[in-house]
């Protein structure tokens, strides 16, 4: 018995309801037979094995299961791995390629956004959804986009910190990569979206 | 030519964390994250009452669920001598109640199953049949004559008393009372409150009956003790216990005490043979782990006009739920209360503390302190401002006419500490400096006039850090040192382990730099591991910021062994005689003549494959450290606020700390450790705590209900350093993790009394919530947090 069931299933028990996800993660077709119940986050964590998505309170406050769902920053432990079904998750797996770093989480090193570092996967993919929307946020702007994310380590300002040190690393790429775009905020939309690497 | 100390990542480097390397990238192992093949799943069933009889357990429906392996319950433990444990405070704790629940969110029965929705599916299906009992909330309750008695499985135990001690000099301090020219007095709560890391507690017992050896990867933050209590609890022989602490999501305190999650993982992985998981939801860890405080004080001292304090008393009692499971390492029933006043030079102090049972969860911690020691600095730092106040003294003033001047060390404490060292005085003139008092003060008058209301709050304290000496602590009698071991590899890299154990102070990044500090190996080369008793040296783990002070201080020595035997290898390889070695920081030379010389690493390859003749090979290690003192780091932490006079609701303006933790390892992660202790102690001032009704239900059981400030409410912090080192450390640091959530909340709270000073408040207890503070304004009376206990029916 079992109430995630991985790619390919066993035999059923008859009495237990089944139905088939299919979904983008991180840039790969995955599938699932999973019980209606089952949560986002768990899908994410048991089956798929990513488990950089982590679950901390259990009630939507605290965002350490923050996880982007067609781009826009869900907690998956308070959503169930069905209602994924055709949509696209970003996990905190999918923001670095095989050789770099996303320039949130190179600000994140670099500023001491981080102590235990559990809340950090949820913290890192409100702040792209966020760069991602406004490139050049204010420090108020960066304190209520992460509002839904709750650290007990760091007090925050460093990870303030983090978020712009990346918005200037983006900006200063999309700079370089776009040097015959003519406005700023368009270039770093798309470096933005380019540096995820989440294909 | 010297290394550049900074360049290869020695003391005094804000190096870059090496852990951040696996958690910006979500591939940190904690204790959820790892699986084990045929592994089950656990899930506790909780008591929802405070008090009740149990009449009946009825399990069948919960057998019946499939995929469910096994039901636990307090008889079947019983059977085999486990329903209760023994605590780390000489008391015991029921693992599954048997005969009464004592508190909301106790544990009753445990369900394993394949997964752990169909576990608890499996809890969901237990019928208890409780007969319910009168619930005590707080100690005046549970005091009272005809107080239901809520420990009666304990022969002896008569009342709800846990115990009643004191310290100091009664008669002394009498005399000094009756000298005083002005007594000041205040009363306070310093409310239950649960550190709450955002990872919970777990645990994955898995017991291999072919080899007979039983691992246990455990959120704890103090692994060989945990391997001490299971050998002494379950029975088992210590060779054949391995503990693993993973990656921990946070500690704080909370991951200290043994509880019964882990116990009954421990069981049903030897009934079932197969890996048992329990991963502790966000309810059960508020409502039954290790919380921090409820404890109550009556504050009095002695003054004299011209400012002096003569004498201090002070009585505290303390409410430590249903079992007395402090999770504290001190030999003193209520911890290091007595090391108030420690940084004031007061000639006479007396405490006097009675700690109770309640119908509460047990297992008060140190919630990012030394045992008690936030209680003590908040009071003390409370009363000396009501002090100030009643003599109407400048808050400032009173403190810089009271502290230990610098030329007084080493000082004698009134309760009998010896503080060693510190510039209090530079400390406080540079928070004032950088908060720009005597304008504030101007601009608060200003206001005043306007109707609009601006406080200030001072708060200093030094607090004692490091757990231990082996004099004033130890645990269940093991003494409270701590270990380092280094294996220096024939290419000059090197593998460190400790005793202690990370949960995000960065002591793989820190540790190294100490190495690199005594023997020139750039941190880079040098790797840390700890968590694993089967690998690290015996150690007290990680609590009371003990971790630099002791086993930091172990990692020095030890580096100082390998130095000691490496400059034997040098005089070989230079063929002169050991005294005309000379060491610069990564390399000896000849005296008289630097350019002939070896590096470390020369010295290491050395070590396996040319050592002197007679010589040991190999280039290892092991140092056990036992500190002579505790360390005393000193804090100054100032807050201005505004109240506004309509709604109770304050915000803060500046927050400015002066912190001296004597020298700094690494820059960057002190500053991140001082800025998230503030956030802690805002939190607590504002909005953090835990509470009960009259019916001992748990306010606070979940985020939607126990409040942790977001990044939108958190203020800024402005962050001064002064360094006096600590004497007795090997590289003169001292602690620093919980300064400032120790120091922190008095300044806050200090701020908005003193934002209503017109209003003749002396106290409101934390939190400082908008109505608390609205009622202080309009009653113009003290406001209270004490838990509400139901009148007579």
């Amino acid at each position: 018995m079992s109430t995630l069931y991985e790619e390919v299933p066993p035999s059923f028990a008859e009495d237990v309801p089944v139905r088939r996800v299919e979904l983008t993660v991180n840039g790969e077709r995955r599938a699932a037979d999973v019980e209606p119940r089952l949560l986002l986050a768990h899908l994410l964590r048991n089956g798929f094995r990513l488990t950089g998505t982590h679950t901390g309170c259990d009630t939507t406050n605290c965002g350490a299961c923050t996880v982007l769902y067609d781009g826009v920053p869900v907690k998956s432990c308070t959503m169930f791995a069905v209602q994924a079904d055709g949509h696209e998750v970003l996990t905190v797996e999918g923001l670095a390629t095989a050789s770099e770093l996303h320039p949130i989480q190179e600000g994140f090193k670099d500023e001491h956004g981080l102590q235990c570092g559990f809340c950090t996967p949820g913290m890192m993919l409100a702040a792209k959804a966020l760069l991602e929307e406004n490139p050049n946020p204010s420090e108020d702007e960066i304190r209520w986009a992460l509002s839904g994310n709750l650290c007990r380590c760091t007090g925050y300002q460093n990870i303030v910190k983090a978020v712009m040190w990346a918005a200037d690393k983006l900006g200063a790429n999309a700079e370089s990569d776009g040097a015959d775009d003519a406005g700023d905020a368009s270039s770093a939309e798309g470096a933005a979206s380019n540096a995820g690497g989440e294909g | 030519m010297a290394l550049d100390e900074i360049k290869i990542g020695g003391l005094g480097a804000s190096r870059r964390r090496v852990e951040d390397n696996r958690f910006i990238r979500g591939k940190g192992n904690y204790i959820d994250d790892i699986a084990l093949p045929g592994m089950l799943h656990m899930e506790i069933l909780r008591s929802p009452l405070a008090h009740a009889r149990i009449r009946s357990i009825d399990v069948s429906a919960a057998w019946a669920v499939p995929g469910v392996r096994m039901v636990l319950t307090g008889d079947m433990l019983a059977a085999r001598n486990l329903a209760w444990m023994p605590t780390l405070s000489y008391d015991t704790q029921a693992v599954l109640a048997t005969d009464k629940v004592r508190f909301q969110g106790q544990e009753v029965a445990c369900v394993v199953a394949d997964d752990p929705y169909i576990a608890k599916d499996g809890c969901e299906a237990i019928v208890v049949d409780y007969e319910p009992l009168p619930p005590i909330v707080n100690p005046t309750q549970a005091t009272a004559p005809g107080a239901p008695l809520i420990r009666d499985d304990k022969t002896g135990q008569d009342s709800n008393v846990v115990f009643d001690w004191e310290v100091g000099d009664r008669d002394g301090t009498d005399r000094a009372f009756a000298q005083a020219d002005v007594v000041s007095t205040i009363e306070m709560h310093y409310p239950r409150s649960h550190p709450s890391p955002i990872e919970t507690c777990g645990s994955i017992a898995d017991f291999n009956r072919a080899t007979s050896k039983l691992t246990v990867y455990m959120t704890t933050q103090a692994p060989h003790i945990i391997r001490a209590a299971v050998a002494l609890v379950a029975e088992l022989p210590e060779h054949m216990i391995r503990i693993v602490s993973p990656d921990l999501g946070g500690g704080f305190g909370n991951k200290v005490p043994v509880y019964p999650g882990y116990v009954v993982s421990i069981l049903a992985s030897i009934l079932l043979e197969c890996p048992v998981k329990w991963i502790e939801d966000k309810s059960g860890n508020l409502i039954s782990t290790g919380f921090g405080r409820d404890i109550y004080l009556k504050g009095e001292m002695a003054l004299r006009n011209d400012g002096r304090i003569l004498g201090v008393r002070m009585h505290t009692d303390s409410d430590h739920g249903a079992f007395f499971s402090d999770a504290q390492p001190s030999k003193f029933k209520i911890g290091l209360m007595h090391s108030a006043f420690s940084c004031y030079d007061i000639p006479a102090a007396h405490l006097t503390a009675q700690g109770v049972y309640t119908n509460k969860a047990p297992g008060g911690v140190a919630y990012r302190c030394s045992f008690r020691v936030t209680e003590a600095m908040y009071f003390q730092e409370r009363m000396v401002q009501a002090a100030a106040s009643d003599l109407g003294m400048d808050q400032a003033e009173f403190r810089r006419i009271n502290l230990v001047r610098d030329d007084d060390f080493p000082h004698r404490t009134p309760w009998g500490f010896l503080t060693d060292s510190g510039q209090y005085g530079k400390c406080l003139d540079l928070g004032l400096e950088a908060i720009g008092y005597e304008d504030f003060l101007r601009q608060k008058e200003e206001a005043r006039q306007r109707g609009r209301l601006l406080g200030i709050g001072i708060s200093t304290m030094t607090e004692p850090l490091g757990a231990g000496n082996s004099r004033e602590y130890d645990i269940l009698g093991i003494k409270m040192f701590d270990s380092a071991e280094l294996k220096v590899h024939m290419t000059g890299k090197a593998l460190l382990r400790t005793g202690a154990k990370t949960q995000g102070q960065g002591h793989e990044t820190t540790w190294a730099q100490i190495v690199a500090h005594e023997l020139g190996i750039p941190a880079e080369d040098v790797l840390v591991e700890e968590g694993d008793t089967d690998t690290a040296p015996f150690g007290m783990g990680t609590y009371a910021s003990r971790s630099t002070p002791v086993a930091g201080a172990a990692v020095a020595m030890v580096s100082r062994k390998i130095r000691a035997k490496a400059r034997k290898i040098a005089a070989h390889l230079l063929e002169v005689s050991e005294e005309d070695v000379e060491w610069e920081l990564g390399r000896f030379s000849v005296r008289g003549a630097p350019d002939r010389g070896v590096t470390i690493q020369e010295c290491a390859i050395a070590a396996y494959s040319n050592m002197p003749d007679g010589m040991e090979p190999g280039l290892e290690n092991n140092a056990y450290y036992d500190p002579p003192n505790l360390t005393w780091p000193f804090a100054c932490y100032i807050a201005t606020v505004e109240v506004d006079p309509e709604t109770g609701v304050w915000d803060v303006l500046r927050v400015v700390a002066v912190d001296d933790c004597g020298v700094r390892i690494n820059p960057m992660i002190v500053e991140g450790q001082i800025m998230g202790g503030l956030t802690e102690a805002y939190a607590m001032a504002n909005m953090q705590f835990i509470t009960f009704d009259e019916d001992g239900n748990c306010i606070g059981s979940n985020y939607m209900d126990y409040l942790l400030p977001t990044a939108w409410e958190t203020p800024g912090f402005e962050l001064h350093e002064v360094v006096t080192p600590c004497p007795h450390h090997p590289i003169g640091a001292k602690g620093i993790g919980e300064c400032a959530t120790v120091g922190g909340p008095a300044a806050f709270v200090n701020a908005v009394i003193d934002a209503i000073g017109d209003s003749g408040v002396r106290n409101i207890d934390m939190p400082l919530l908008p109505d608390r503070v609205h009622e202080a304004i309009t009653q113009g009376h003290d406001v209270s947090g004490a838990p509400p206990v139901r009148s007579e029916p």
